[in-house]
């Protein structure tokens, strides 16, 4: 291959169209949000700056998703997680930024080491980059082979992805960006990392192993509740946001973990269902935690926080972006008929499919345990928007910030108001767009060992998704009309029987204290206190006291401090740079600064070169 | 018909639903050699808090106003797509038992964002219990039902009401869902209705603010919750398929059949009511660990086909 003449084929099937869309779908409402929100906020130079990388931004990973060349795609890959890390260091003035963005570059470039090391193995065999002759050498290839390409793909992507326990950089880094580029950052960048690993695992290398399936469901079942359960103890908005792009990206992989070994047991139509479960989980990810990222940059503007215990009461001051956050929160807490629900419902389905349907108990039973964590995720899900709307939005404000807040401008509330309307599109529309993801997926998982394609889904009644079995399943319309009708009897109901109480306003019961105030509220670390206590055996949480005198004799006021330990962190992570840096201070005595070691080692070096030159 | 046969059982159950807890808190009392308020005493207190005055906090906004008949029409919806006498419903083409549950998540999102509303500690505490408890009752709920599902194929309720036999791994499925049952219908030992100890209530605690109509609806929505988990518990064991097959003149026997077998799950309530203490907090995990437990190996038992 001339390296300075590619091949730009174009890759354009449904998959990649899928992708394209969702880049597109999330970018358009995010860069009109970025006219509001950049406004006052940057000077005019930083603001150009900034519309210079949101492009290059969305245009690489639209390239990365078209390109039917894995050296392009490398090349593009690269390029995004580049711009990312500019974005992600936008405020240069604040040091978190910076340290964010070292810790973001460090993981990317680990991650595509092991991508570019995969390609390299698969080229090996194949002598070409094009995925049509990579495909054709992936029959060539041995098990074993295989078997490292696929650990390699993992990690690679899994890092991008944020997957645990590679997501260390994902809470820093994605919180860190402006709020739009948070929004994009995870609502497609990380998908695009799901994009490859089914890219390269289903339509080039084809599921070799069933291990394979059973080690992405593992992963995806770590990530929601390590993802979950971070997200709860957190009380920066944006961070708890991006603790939970960690714990959905675990439930997108659920589908294709799943969609993975149903493959493999040669259960094709269990395989399109799984996998179009995640591809739709993917979109509806995409779509509220968009929104919720776009309401949080709002917020931030308007007070100046991203810290929960000092917000409060929003909801008076910014009606509009209050709703818009309920709607993404009703929506990621899986509750019908948004969109979220729908998507879990997918992937609880196909569990229960294949608890049904696989041929080994041991299978059916996992598929059972999965199912039981993604309920727990949900409720633990739940939970925490509980706490993020109620802290942030509801009951009086935290502090003088909040009091001030006013509304987001047109062009923020008019982005804030598309995605989420498409948060209940998206819902009650789902069997239309089950259908079409359905087709897509069937692409993906191709047809069965004999040879024969999977039907796709066809529907009977446009209202109803099918069950896994062909039983007529849920009907998010049917499900929304009977809570209409639900509230409209019960208003008309008391209307007709108490149209004659008063309605007036009191204070809050306070026991008789009179002075009930935003300090006597319940916080965010109440909130989530019970969840700390229940999950300490994960959390290990502890605390500092610190007593602040006056004098000697007396002390003035304490400081109490709590804090959980990163078990990843501090076990995975720490023990990992320890070495590199103990390797690093030993290795260091062969550049000790004396020019007589140097000529030396020269003069070494041309020995031992004469020496295998002269054999 | 269809139709027809929806909307009767429905508003049968909306009915008799405050009869139930009257009846238990009956059975309660004469147990404790109390004689208590009569039967109807539920029927009474709504229509008491429709005729009274209301009063709302100043520092609540819509939510508080619009969380009470959320939760209504949402366990309204639930109790729609659950079979309980009637043969053949419309509405449960509508949703499966994993709709029903996140339908109830519906009320609860709201009704713990209604306990943060008004900014008073009770509300928190309550909420953050209200959404503690549930988080660890919901995956026990859905594996038990996933057991019983496991027999008819689908999870969709109508169809395993068809189900017409009875089966051990049912048996096992309807002791995990009746600890489901106590923490979802504030029972002992997880919650007490009885009681306004600050330290000890959730589900008062979450609604400590509410007066006049709107409590009226969150108490009503409380009886359908309650009516909604007992019916899902015996038709587990026993569908109403059995009842149809067994009794002549369905569906009048059927419902029957059907009251008998919720007395009988209500006073198996009253008398554990009676009989033991409320757990600690901390404790009450343990206890949903355990019916968490005992739906994962009644998933394993359906599994392997009995």
């Amino acid at each position: 291959m001339n390296y300075l003449n590619p091949q730009y084929s174009l890759l354009l099937d449904p998959f990649s169209l899928f992708f394209l869309f969702v880049i597109f779908l999330i970018s358009l409402p995010s860069a009109v949000y970025a006219v509001g929100y950049m406004k006052n906020e940057y000077t005019a130079k930083k603001i150009t700056y900034g519309w210079f990388l949101f492009a290059a931004f969305v245009f690489s990973m639209a390239a990365v998703v078209t390109t039917a060349n894995a050296f392009v795609f490398l090349v593009f890959w690269e390029i995004m997680s580049l711009v990312s890390y500019f974005l992600v260091v936008f405020d240069t003035g604040k040091k978190q930024s910076v340290n964010a963005g070292a810790l973001y570059i460090i993981m990317t470039h680990i991650g595509t080491a092991f991508i570019i090391a995969a390609f390299i193995l698969m080229y090996k065999h194949s002598g070409s980059f094009e995925f049509s002759a990579i495909k054709n050498a992936a029959a060539l290839m041995t098990s074993s082979e295989k078997n490292l390409i696929f650990a390699f793909l993992l990690i690679g992507f899994g890092t991008k992805a944020g997957v645990v326990p590679l997501h260390l950089w994902l809470p820093y880094a994605h919180p860190q960006a402006p709020s739009h580029i948070s929004s994009v950052m995870s609502g497609v960048m990380i998908k695009i990392a799901i994009y490859g690993l089914v890219r390269f695992v289903f339509f080039v290398l084809g599921v070799n192993s069933l291990w394979w399936g059973n080690i992405v469901l593992l992963i995806a079942a770590i990530s929601c509740l390590v993802g979950v359960i971070y997200a709860l103890m957190e009380h920066d908005i944006k961070k708890l946001l991006a603790y939970h792009s960690v714990e959905n990206i675990g439930i997108i992989l659920f589908g294709v973990g799943a969609a993975m070994v149903f493959i493999k047991l040669n259960m094709p139509v269990l395989a399109v269902l799984a996998l179009s479960a995640g591809l739709y989980h993917l979109i509806n990810h995409a779509v509220f935690k968009s929104l919720l990222f776009l309401c949080a940059g709002s917020v931030y503007k308007a007070t100046g926080l991203r810290d929960m215990e000092k917000m409060g009461g929003l909801i008076k001051f910014m009606p509009w972006t209050a709703a818009f956050f309920l709607f993404g929160a009703l929506a990621i807490s899986a509750i019908p008929p948004f969109n979220g629900f729908v998507s879990e419902w997918l992937v609880f389905q196909s569990f229960f499919a294949g608890a049904l349907n696989c041929p080994t108990a041991g299978a059916r039973i996992m598929m059972g345990i999965y199912a039981s964590v993604l309920a727990l995720t949900g409720g633990l899900a739940a939970a925490c928007f509980v706490k993020a709307f109620g802290i942030t939005f509801l009951a009086m404000p935290r502090s003088k910030n909040a009091q001030e807040a006013k509304e987001a401008p047109f062009s923020m509330k008019i982005s804030m108001a598309f995605l989420a309307i498409l948060t209940l599109v998206l819902g009650l529309a789902a069997p239309f767009i089950l259908k079409i993801i359905s087709n897509i997926a069937v692409t993906a998982t191709g047809p069965n060992q004999t040879g024969i394609w999977p039907p796709v889904f066809s529907l009977k009644e446009f209202t109803t998704l099918p069950s896994s079995n062909g039983l007529i399943g849920i009907s998010p319309v049917l499900i929304l009309l009977m809570l209409v009708v639900t509230v409209g009897i019960t208003v008309a109901l008391v209307y007709v029987f108490a149209r004659k109480r008063k309605v007036s306003t009191g204070l809050t019961w306070d026991c008789g204290y009179y002075k009930l105030d935003s300090r006597t509220e319940y916080t965010a670390t109440a909130f989530s206190k019970p969840f700390r206590i229940a999950f300490s055996f994960f959390l290990k949480p502890y605390t500092k006291t610190e007593k602040i005198k006056e004098s000697q004799y007396h002390i003035k006021s304490f400081r109490y401090e709590l804090y959980n330990t990163y078990v990843f962190k501090k076990y995975f992570y720490k023990l990992g740079l320890e070495i590199t840096l103990r390797a690093a201070r030993y290795l260091k005595r062969l550049q000790a600064g004396s020019i007589h070691l140097y000529i030396a080692y020269i003069f070494l070096a041309i020995l031992v070169l004469m020496f295998f030159y002269g054999k | 018909m269809k139709l027809f046969n929806a909307a009767l059982q429905l508003s049968v159950l909306i009915i008799i639903a405050p009869l139930l807890s009257g009846i238990i808190r009956k059975i309660k009392n004469n147990l404790r050699l109390r004689v208590g308020p009569g039967i109807f005493q539920p029927y009474y207190n709504i229509a008491k808090l429709f005729s009274k005055d209301e009063v709302i906090s100043v520092n609540s906004s819509c939510i508080f106003r619009i969380a009470p008949y959320v939760v209504l029409s949402s366990s309204v919806a639930a109790l729609a797509l659950v079979p309980a006498f009637m043969p053949q419903i419309s509405f449960w083409a509508a949703g499966d038992f994993l709709a029903v549950i996140f339908l109830l998540a519906l009320g609860r999102f709201f009704l713990a964002l209604a306990g943060l509303d008004t900014g008073s500690s009770f509300g928190g505490m309550g909420s953050s219990r209200e959404m503690f408890i549930s988080s660890f009752v919901e995956p026990a709920a859905i594996l038990a039902i996933f057991a019983v599902s496991v027999a008819g194929g689908t999870t969709n309720m109508a169809s395993l009401s068809l189900v017409s036999f009875v089966r051990p791994s049912a048996i096992v499925a309807a002791v995990a869902f009746f600890i489901v049952l106590l923490a979802e219908t504030s029972r002992l030992p997880i919650d007490n209705q009885e009681t306004h100890l600050e330290l000890t209530m959730i589900h008062e605690a979450m609604v400590l603010e509410y007066s006049g109509p709107s409590l009226a609806l969150i108490d009503m929505a409380a009886h359908i919750k309650q009516i909604l988990f007992m019916t899902i518990a015996v038709n587990a064991v026993l569908p109403p398929a059995v009842s149809n097959v067994l009794l002549p003149f369905a569906p009048l026997s059927g419902f029957a059949f059907y009251c008998l077998k919720i007395l009988i799950v209500g006073t198996c309530v009253a008398l554990l009511e009676v009989s033991i203490a409320k757990m600690r907090l901390f404790r009450s995990v343990d206890f949903l660990l355990f019916g968490f437990l005992l739906s994962a190996i009644t998933f394993i038992i359906a599994i392997l086909g009995f």
